[in-house]
């Protein structure tokens, strides 16, 4: 019954991840256009983001 | 891609204001090293086509690093390089897209929003991980493994509490320092006092702890919370994207004979400015030089142009139709008509007795209630037992269970779907508590020019007219912007003339002049295009076509009816609403009007008259329902107990309006109030579920039987009830969504004309 000393660290570990993967695409801007992303993806060319401005205030 | 075809619909009848380089300059941000964004908004961007188009001709201007189109907000962030901007609004106007520059503080991005969003991650990650540790706990771990897991909870609630509690606790603070109650406050002592106690229970190793039900509270709650935002922010979205820009500078003539552009805010009276046809006057002034045709629609209400020559006052906000005027301003920018709208909206609006919502009113009568349930309960077990430990445990749990989770849902939930059917119908909503106030109405005044009319003329049909006449005649109106002409060549659409002019001038104030060869056809006013004797039929045309003096057809033009305005009219009428015109308009069109609908009405009503009126119909006790457009309509909007307006309304006037409606049709109203009435039902529905949970679940808290389980289950299934609840009228929605969204970009376009 010691298993869970580990697997519960392992387990919080995996969800913090999530969190911040969220946590990330938020901030990077996946989320802002999410009916233009639906079009984007029939769209034949490469598609490049748009380079963020790193200080400002979010 | 057949619902973007730019081109014919799209040449602008106001040509954009050139806007100077430093004004986009200054509506930039520098990214560093020389490269700097602009954004600017598109409104009329739909489909996955446009964004393709728009990319690609903007990434063909030189100076351009990267364009990007954000389809849901309808913006284009534009990355350049270079010392002057490079002439996007162009590249844009070429392919046939009106682009505005809007203002960096109302074009920032939602902060409120992305905080909500990352508190309810936060809450929603520390839910489900308490959450699994509960259930190993609830299904009778060992006092040692107990003890080891309520501290790891406690360990994830603590953060989550500070992070993701904050957005409630600083609201209850806030409400709590003005001496007020809102539904933030037993929220906050719940989940405090769950938190608290939870603690105390753990540092004693005690069997129950409440960390589970305090975070998960805070996630169904920031659920809610951030529908809610969603909603309005759409909303916001929506109508800020119908705004058309407003002029901010104007071509003044100096003493010195200099032309000179000047912001709107520096002219003074005195000034000397050029007004271009197509244009909104800035300032009120005096026409120095010229004629023109002036168009009061938006201004007054009234439905014909009036003619202007030196001499002639004008109000700010007016649009000079058809020739180029010179103009001396009698008032600056800050006290004139349109500036006083603006005051006058202002006092309206602080007059009007703040509305308290359903939920915050819920809150006033239940916070007490709960509170002192808890007390009695502490009191009662005290006496009972003495025992204090067990007293406040159990005092603490009447708290947590009926901490106004699904209090908190019912409300928002029902108004996000409520508002998605309104938009599917082509309706926004600012926020949510206007819905609550339209489904309390017992009056409707209209305003007639623009609202209940399309506010644009329409050609009478009438019997025996030569076709033939007819084309030729919207051959010639093509070359003006005049109403009347613009009426003619709708009328005279498909049908085309062989009739080609030498030659086609526009004579301001009178009409156009057509020549051909050695004939001279002229379009306009009877008394000028007749040279003698006005037959009976044109005596009282607005209009008559005439070659070399002698009468060919005669016009005669209407204001038409908004589609449906009958019906809707009449639907709201026989379910018992009462139902006034006013109008600013003169007294026969208005008469004419309400004869034909059957409804009271008051013609040339001033805007202060508006607003009296309205004071006075909600003194007799009946809340009303201004639907209206003008900017003389806005102090009305303002002060009415809730307000419509169409997306083609002024823009003063549609930001007073807690709906717009963006289609032509005027079902938009019934349709509305009918949502909102439902919406009503079903917030009541709701609480009187979670009225009826705490019924069954206070007395188990009073006697103690409530564990962690049973309030964990008990809270989460109200909270599934009421969104369940609120879920069943979503209906169909899907297939009918985009069309509507195509629907509001072509009338944004529209109404950006």
């Amino acid at each position: 019954m010691t298993d869970f000393l580990y697997l519960v660290p392992v387990a919080l570990a995996l969800g913090l991840c999530g969190l911040a993967a969220f946590m990330w695409c938020l901030r990077s801007g996946q989320y802002d256009d999410l009916a233009g992303s639906a079009e984007r993806i029939l769209f034949d060319d490469g598609d490049v983001p748009l380079r963020r401005d790193r200080d400002r205030p979010r | 891609m057949s619902c973007c075809a730019p081109g014919a619909e799209l040449a602008p009848d106001e040509p954009a204001l050139r806007l100077a380089n430093e004004e986009v300059l200054l509506a930039s941000r520098d990214l560093g090293g020389g490269l700097h964004q602009t954004d600017i908004s598109v409104p009329s961007v739909h489909c996955g086509a446009c964004m393709q188009t728009i990319e690609t001709a903007l990434m063909r201007v030189p100076g351009i690093r990267q364009a990007r189109v954000n389809l849901s907000t309808k913006r284009v962030s534009i990355q350049w390089v270079g010392a002057e901007p490079p002439p996007f609004l162009a590249a844009l106007e070429a392919i046939g897209f009106e682009g505005h520059l809007f203002d960096l503080e109302t074009g920032g991005e939602d902060a409120t929003l992305s905080r909500l969003v990352r508190t309810l991650a936060l809450a929603g990650f520390a839910a489900s991980n308490i959450m699994l540790l509960s259930v190993s706990v609830w299904a009778g771990a060992g006092p040692e493994t107990r003890s080891l897991f309520h501290w790891i909870s406690a360990l994830i609630a603590l953060p989550t509490l500070a992070y993701s509690g904050s957005v409630f606790f600083g609201s209850a603070w806030q409400a709590l320092r003005r001496g007020t109650t809102n539904m933030d406050v037993p929220i906050s002592i719940g989940v405090l006092l769950a938190f608290g106690m939870s603690l105390y229970e753990t540092m004693h190793h005690e069997a129950h702890a409440y960390f589970d039900a305090a975070v998960s509270l805070l996630f169904f709650l920031l659920i809610g919370r951030t529908l809610d935002h969603m909603m309005r922010e759409r909303a916001r979205q929506a109508v800020k994207g119908l705004m058309r820009l407003s002029p901010r500078v104007a071509l003044t003539l100096g003493a010195d004979g200099e032309l000179r552009y000047a912001p709107v805010a520096e002219i003074e009276p005195g000034m000397t400015l050029l007004v271009a046809a197509g244009e909104r006057l800035p300032v009120d002034a005096v026409v120095v030089k010229g004629v023109s045709d002036i168009d009061r629609s938006l201004v007054s209400g009234e439905s014909v142009p009036i003619p202007a020559a030196p001499c002639t006052a004008l109000q700010a906000g007016t649009l000079n139709l058809t020739g180029p005027l010179t103009i001396e301003a009698t008032a600056a920018a800050s006290d004139s008509f349109l500036a006083e709208m603006v005051r006058m909206m202002e006092a309206a609006e602080a007059g009007r007795s703040a509305y308290r919502r359903i939920a915050d009113r819920a809150a006033r009568l239940y916070a007490p209630v709960v509170h002192s349930m808890a007390l009695l309960t502490l009191i009662g077990w005290v006496v009972a037992t003495g025992d204090w430990h067990r007293a406040i445990t159990y005092a603490i749990a009447v708290l947590i269970i009926t901490c106004p989770c699904a209090l908190g849902l019912a409300v928002p939930m029902v108004q996000v779907v409520a508002a998605r059917r309104l938009f599917e119908k082509g309706v926004m909503v600012k926020d949510g508590s206007a819905l609550e106030r339209l489904a309390e109405i017992g009056g409707i005044v209209f305003d007639k020019t623009g609202t209940l009319t399309r506010g644009e003329p329409r050609l009478l049909p009438r019997e025996g007219r030569d076709p033939a006449l007819l084309a030729l005649a919207a051959t010639i109106a093509a070359h003006s912007r005049h109403p009347y002409s613009k009426a003619l060549v709708k009328a005279g659409g498909g049908s085309q003339s062989a009739f080609v002019a030498d030659l086609i001038v526009e004579r301001a104030g009178f009409g156009l002049e057509a020549r051909q060869g050695d004939k001279l056809y002229r379009l306009g006013r009877p008394s000028w295009a007749i040279e003698e004797g006005i037959p009976a039929e044109a005596a009282d045309a607005e209009v008559v076509l005439s070659c070399d003096g002698r009468p060919l057809a005669a016009f005669h033009f209407e204001d038409g009816l908004r589609a449906d305005a009958e019906a809707a009219v009449a639907s709201l009428a026989a379910r018992g609403f009462v139902i006034e015109i006013l109008s600013g308009d003169r007294d026969t069109p208005v008469r004419r009007l309400a004869a034909m609908l059957g409804v009271h009405f008051r013609a040339g009503v001033a805007p202060g008259e508006k607003v009296a009126r309205i004071h006075e119909l909600e003194t007799s006790g009946e809340h009303v329902l201004m639907v209206g457009d003008g900017l003389n309509d806005a102090p009305a909007l303002a002060a009415a107990y809730v307000s419509m307006a169409p997306a083609s309304a002024a823009d003063v006037g549609r930001n007073a309006a807690d709906l717009v409606f963006l289609r032509e049709s005027l079902s938009a109203v019934p349709d509305a109030i009918a949502i909102a009435e439902r919406a009503k039902r079903l917030i009541c529905q709701n609480l009187a579920l979670a009225v009826v949970y705490n019924l069954i679940a206070v007395p188990l808290a009073i006697v103690g039987l409530v564990t962690p389980l049973i309030a964990a289950v008990s809270m989460s299934l109200s909270s599934i009830v009421v969104i369940a609840n609120s879920m069943r009228w979503r209906g169909r929605r899907k297939a009918r969504g985009e069309t509507t969204m195509r629907t509001a970009g072509r009338l944004a376009l529209e109404g950006g004309r």
